[in-house]
C-alpha cells in the first residue's frame, strides 16, 4: 500500500509531495491528468511567480521546474496522462490511463490537489446569443501560450480576475486591440501590480460597475453591450456602451473542482465549492488532505505552495502517527469576512502557530483585524488596505486557542482613528 | 432522380428519412445547415409526452400517442438515451385542480394508459421537493425523457446506414416542377431532381412551401428559454414537473435530463425572426420565477448554460401533414411545435402512408440495417474500461473530464456515418463539452483532435454552424511551429 497519493501535480500537488517527501513519507504517487507536471503553471508564461518561497521572478513553467527539479532522487513516483475517475473515504483512488487501463490504487492517506476550473457564461446567465468567440480568459490562455493560436483580433474582458488581466496585455503584445475590462464590482477582483502592469501600461480602459448585457453575433460575435449597474448589481437602462469585437473573455471567478471529493462525501462549502478543512489541512473525512485552490482560490502560486508544504507535513505527520483527536474549535466569519480558512481547529492537532486566510467582502482602509472568542479579543493586527481582490493571512499563537467553542474573525465596525495614512 | 427528397434533418426529417429507407427507394435529405438537429430538435425540453394534452380528435392527439408509443422501442434499438420517468402536472388551487382533472378525462378519451389522479400526500411522497402548497397532480407514466439530439441523430445515422443520402449545407432557395413530373430543388451551386418531396423545414416549412404553391399556412417561430443546471441540482425533481397548461402550451417544466442534469424551462414568446435564438434577461427571469413556484429549492447559481429554440407553430393549432393542395407529390409536414419530438416517428409513418396514396410505390427491403450501439465509457463496468483500452489505449485518455469522454469516443464520432463538422458536432454525438466547465478544458484538446484527423488547420475547426470560426490567426511565433 502507498502512503500517500496526491491527486494533480499543479504547485500544490507537487509543493505537498515534496513536503510529505521530507516529512519522512517514502511511498508517495502524484496522479496528474495532463502530459507534464506543473498543471496550470505551464501556461502561465508570465512572470511574478517566486517571489515569496524563491526571492526571485520567475515564470510559471520555470517555477514548476523549481519543484520538478525536486523530485528528482525523491524516490517520488508519477503517474502522467492519469485521469481519477473516483476516489472512496476507505482512501482508494480509481483511475485511468492509456497506458495501464483502469485500476483502484490504495494509499494511508490522500492528498487532494485538484485545483479550480473558470465560471463560464452559463453560471453568469448573461443574456443574448450564443456565438462562437465567447471564452474562459484561461481557455484562452492554453490557445495562446501552448497550441500558438489567437482567438481573436477585437477583445472585450468581462471580470478583472487575475487571468483575465494577465491576458489582456497577453493578446495586446500578440497585436490584438483589447478594448475594455468590464468589472461588475466597484471594485477590481484581481492583484493591483496586474491592474497597473497589465491594463494601465497598455491604456486598456477599466469599466468599474459595469456588465455585460447583451451579446450580439449568429456565427462569430459581432458586439457585446455593456450597462453601469446600481448598488444591487442591477443594470441600469440608459447607460449602455456598444463594443464592436470578435471575441469576449471571461475572468468571472475560479471554482474549486470537487466533483470527486463531493462524491466520496468530502464536507464541502457550498458557497465557495471549496473543501471544509481543519488547520491541519484535513477535510472532513480523517487522512484525507487537501491543499491550493481546491480548499480556497489563492491570489499567488507561491502563497498555494506555501498552504501545500503545510498540508504534505500533515499528511506525513498522519500516516506515521495516525489520526489526532481533540476537541474542535469552529471558525467563524464575522463583520467583513467573505471567506475563511480553516473551517474548524483542533488545538492539539498539529504544533506550531495557526495561519488564518481570508477575504474581506468590502473594501476597508485603516482598520484591524480581530480574533475573538467569546466576546474576548485573542488577537488584534492592523491593516492600512484590506481589499476583495487579495487574500490576506495572519496568525495565531496555538496556547491562544481555546478549549472549544467558536473562534470569530472579523473586521472592527469603525474606523481605527488614531492612524493618519 | 430521386424518389424521395426530404428538406430538413431535424428529428421529423431524420424519422421520415429512416423510415422510408426501410423501402426499396431513392432518397435524399438535403439540411442547410452543417449538421442535423441543428434547430429546434437541438434546443427543446427533451421530453416524450404521454399525449393527454393535445384536444382529442387532432392529428397532435393521434400522432403524440402513436408517436410516444414507438419511442421507447426505437431508443433501445438504436441506442439513444431514453428513460421512462413519468411526468407530473402539478395544481396549487382548486382551478389548477378542474385543469387537472380535464386532463386526465382528455388523456382517457386519446388513449393515454397509466393516468393517476394524485391528492397531495400522494404527490409529496414522490416529489417531496415540490413546493408545499400543491394540492394534487396528474402522473402520466408513460412520459419519459430522451437526448434529442442524439434520437435524430440515431434516425438520421440508421437512415444513411441504408442508403440514404444527406447532404449538409445544401440550403433550398428554390423548387421548379418539372415537365416530366416531380420537382427540381435548387441549392447553392447545386441542384436535385425528385418524384416526391418531403417538407420538414421546421420554422422555415411555410417558406419551402411557398416555393412550389400557393400560400396556405404561415409559421411563427416560438422561442423557448431554458436554464440547464448542474448535476448537483438533478435532485430536484424526480420527475417531469408541469404546471397546468396556459394559454400559450404547457408552460415552464422541470425536469431531470438524461444527461444527469436538471432541465428548467421553456417560456413562450413569438419572435420575428427564425434564427433568433438568443436569449434576454426578461425571458430568463420569467423562466426562473415560474419554476421557482413549482420547486422553490431550486438553486439559480447552478446554471452551467442558458439556451433557446424556436417552436414552429402554425396558424391552424394543428401539426399540418398533407400534400400539398397546389403541388402533387409534394408533402407538407408544417406546424410541428410541442409534442413534435414525441410525435416524430408517427408522423414519419403517415408521411410515408401519403407518399404511397400519392403514387409512390413502397416495397420493403429484404434486409436492413435497424440497430445501432456506440460505446459509453463512463457506463462501462471497471472490467469492460480495461478491456477497451487493451484493445485501443485511445479509450483511456480521458477528454472531457466533467462528462468522463475518451479520445477513443471521439474517434468513434469523427469516422461514424455522418461524421461531425465541428466541436459542437462533437459534443452532439459523444456529450464532451456538456458539463459544467461547458467545454473550457476539453474545447481546446477535440479542436486538435479534429484538426489532426480531418487533416485541418486549426484556424479552420468551427464551434458549430459555418462561420462559427474559434480562432483568428496564429501567434507572432506561430502554432504550426509550437
Amino acid at each position: 500500500m502507498l502512503d500517500l497519493i496526491v491527486i494533480g501535480g499543479g504547485p500544490a500537488g507537487l509543493a505537498a509531495a515534496c513536503s510529505a517527501h521530507e516529512h519522512g513519507l517514502k511511498n508517495i504517487l502524484i496522479i496528474e491528468r495532463g502530459a507534464e507536471l506543473g498543471g496550470i503553471l505551464n501556461q502561465c508564461i508570465h512572470n511574478g511567480f517566486g517571489l515569496h518561497i524563491f526571492k526571485e521572478e520567475l515564470t510559471g513553467p520555470e517555477y514548476a521546474a523549481r519543484f520538478i527539479e525536486k523530485l528528482k532522487g525523491t524516490g517520488i513516483s508519477v503517474m502522467t496522462n492519469t485521469m481519477v475517475l473516483k476516489i472512496t473515504p476507505e482512501k482508494q483512488v480509481h483511475i485511468v490511463n492509456p497506458s495501464q487501463g483502469y485500476r483502484i490504487l490504495h494509499a494511508k492517506a490522500l492528498l487532494l490537489a485538484m485545483g479550480c476550473r473558470e465560471r463560464t457564461r452559463g453560471a453568469l446567465c448573461i443574456p443574448g446569443e450564443r456565438p462562437a468567440g465567447i471564452l474562459t480568459a484561461g481557455a484562452a490562455q492554453r490557445y495562446v501560450n501552448i497550441e500558438g493560436f489567437l482567438p481573436g483580433k477585437r477583445v472585450v474582458i468581462l471580470g478583472s480576475g487575475d487571468i483575465g488581466l494577465i491576458m489582456a496585455r497577453r493578446m495586446t503584445l500578440e497585436g490584438a486591440k483589447v478594448l475594455a475590462c468590464v468589472e461588475i464590482m466597484p471594485y477590481s477582483s484581481g492583484l493591483n501590480r496586474n491592474i497597473v502592469q497589465c491594463l494601465r501600461d497598455f491604456d486598456i480602459p477599466l469599466y468599474l460597475s459595469h456588465t455585460v448585457t447583451d451579446i450580439k453575433g449568429r456565427r462569430r460575435l459581432e458586439r457585446v453591450i455593456i450597462s453601469k449597474v446600481d448598488k444591487e448589481l442591477k443594470a441600469i437602462p440608459g447607460t449602455e456602451i456598444e463594443f464592436e469585437c470578435d471575441t469576449l473573455l471571461l475572468s468571472v471567478g475560479l471554482i474549486p473542482e470537487n466533483e470527486l471529493s463531493a462524491e466520496a462525501g468530502i464536507e464541502i462549502d457550498w458557497k465557495t465549492n471549496g473543501l471544509i478543512v481543519y488547520d491541519n489541512m484535513e477535510t472532513s473525512v480523517p487522512g484525507i488532505f487537501a491543499a491550493g485552490n481546491v480548499v480556497h482560490v489563492h491570489d499567488l502560486a507561491d502563497f498555494v505552495t506555501e498552504e501545500s508544504m503545510r498540508a504534505g507535513a500533515c499528511a506525513a505527520e498522519y500516516v506515521q502517527n495516525g489520526e489526532r483527536a481533540g476537541e474542535t474549535v469552529k471558525t467563524v466569519k464575522g463583520f467583513g469576512i467573505g471567506s475563511l480558512v480553516p473551517h474548524k481547529i483542533r488545538k492539539e492537532a498539529s504544533k506550531g502557530k495557526i495561519e488564518f486566510y481570508f477575504r474581506v467582502n468590502e473594501s476597508f482602509k485603516n482598520r484591524s483585524v480581530i480574533i475573538e472568542s467569546n466576546n474576548f479579543t485573542l488577537a488584534r493586527f492592523k491593516r492600512k488596505v484590506m481589499v476583495p481582490g487579495e487574500m490576506e493571512r495572519v496568525t495565531l499563537d496555538r496556547a491562544c486557542i481555546p478549549e472549544s467553542g467558536e473562534i470569530t474573525v472579523k473586521i472592527e465596525n469603525e474606523d481605527g482613528g488614531n492612524e493618519n495614512d | 432522380m430521386f424518389d424521395v427528397v426530404i428538406i430538413g434533418c431535424g428529428v421529423v426529417g431524420a424519422a421520415a428519412a429512416y423510415e422510408l429507407s426501410k423501402y426499396g427507394i431513392s432518397a435524399a435529405v438535403l439540411e442547410k445547415e452543417n449538421d442535423v438537429a441543428s434547430g429546434t430538435s437541438k434546443a427543446n425540453s427533451g421530453i416524450i409526452h404521454a399525449g393527454y394534452d393535445p384536444e382529442p380528435g387532432t392529428l397532435m392527439a393521434k400522432l403524440n400517442v402513436r408517436g410516444a408509443y414507438l419511442a421507447g422501442e426505437l431508443c433501445r434499438k438504436l441506442d439513444v438515451p431514453y428513460k421512462q420517468i413519468g411526468s407530473l402536472v402539478l395544481a396549487f388551487d382548486e382551478r389548477d385542480m378542474a385543469s387537472v382533472r380535464q386532463l386526465y378525462e382528455r388523456g382517457r378519451t386519446n388513449g393515454v394508459k397509466d393516468l393517476e389522479l394524485l391528492d397531495a400526500e400522494q404527490v409529496r411522497l414522490i416529489e417531496p421537493n415540490a413546493c408545499k402548497s400543491v394540492c394534487g397532480a396528474l402522473f402520466a407514466a408513460d412520459a419519459a425523457i430522451i437526448c434529442p439530439w442524439e434520437y435524430t441523430l440515431a434516425l438520421a445515422e440508421t437512415a444513411v446506414k441504408n442508403g440514404v443520402k444527406l447532404y449538409l449545407n445544401s440550403p433550398v432557395r428554390s423548387i421548379s416542377p418539372l415537365p416530366s413530373g416531380g420537382y427540381r430543388l435548387f441549392s447553392d451551386g447545386a441542384y436535385w431532381d425528385t418524384r416526391f418531396i418531403l417538407n420538414a423545414a421546421g420554422v422555415h416549412a411555410d417558406d419551402i412551401h411557398n416555393m412550389a404553391a400557393e400560400p396556405e399556412f404561415s409559421i411563427t417561430p416560438v422561442r423557448g428559454e431554458y436554464f440547464l443546471m448542474d448535476k448537483c441540482e438533478s435532485k430536484r425533481a424526480a420527475h417531469i414537473l408541469f404546471g397546468v397548461p396556459g394559454e400559450f402550451g404547457k408552460g415552464v417544466l422541470v425536469a431531470p435530463t438524461v444527461h444527469g442534469n436538471l432541465i428548467v424551462g421553456p417560456g413562450t414568446e413569438p419572435v420575428d425572426d427564425k434564427e433568433n435564438t438568443g436569449t434576454t434577461y426578461g425571458g430568463l427571469d420569467y423562466v426562473k420565477q415560474t419554476a421557482l413556484k413549482a420547486v422553490p429549492s431550486i438553486d439559480f447559481h447552478r446554471c452551467i448554460r442558458n439556451f433557446s429554440g424556436l417552436r414552429a407553430v402554425s396558424d391552424t393549432d394543428d401539426f399540418i401533414v398533407r400534400e400539398n393542395a397546389g403541388a402533387k407529390g409534394f408533402i407538407d409536414i408544417a406546424g410541428i411545435k410541442s409534442p413534435g419530438l414525441s410525435a416524430a416517428p408517427a408522423i414519419a409513418e403517415m408521411a410515408v402512408e401519403l407518399l404511397q396514396s400519392s403514387g409512390l410505390k413502397l416495397e420493403r427491403k429484404e434486409r436492413i440495417v435497424d440497430s445501432r450501439k456506440r460505446i459509453r465509457f463512463k457506463g462501462l463496468s471497471p472490467d469492460e474500461k480495461n478491456e477497451l483500452i487493451m484493445r485501443n489505449p485511445a479509450y483511456g485518455n480521458v477528454i472531457c473530464r466533467c462528462e468522463t469522454v475518451t479520445e477513443g469516443e471521439i474517434l468513434d464520432a469523427l469516422s461514424g456515418p455522418i461524421p461531425p463538422q465541428s466541436i459542437d458536432g462533437v459534443k452532439r454525438r459523444t456529450g464532451s463539452g456538456l458539463g459544467r466547465c461547458q467545454g473550457g478544458f476539453c474545447g481546446p484538446k477535440i479542436l486538435s483532435i479534429i484538426a489532426r484527423e480531418k487533416k485541418q488547420e486549426p484556424v479552420e475547426i468551427l464551434q458549430d454552424k459555418a462561420g462559427t470560426f474559434v480562432l483568428t490567426d496564429e501567434t507572432k511565433t506561430g502554432g504550426s511551429h509550437a
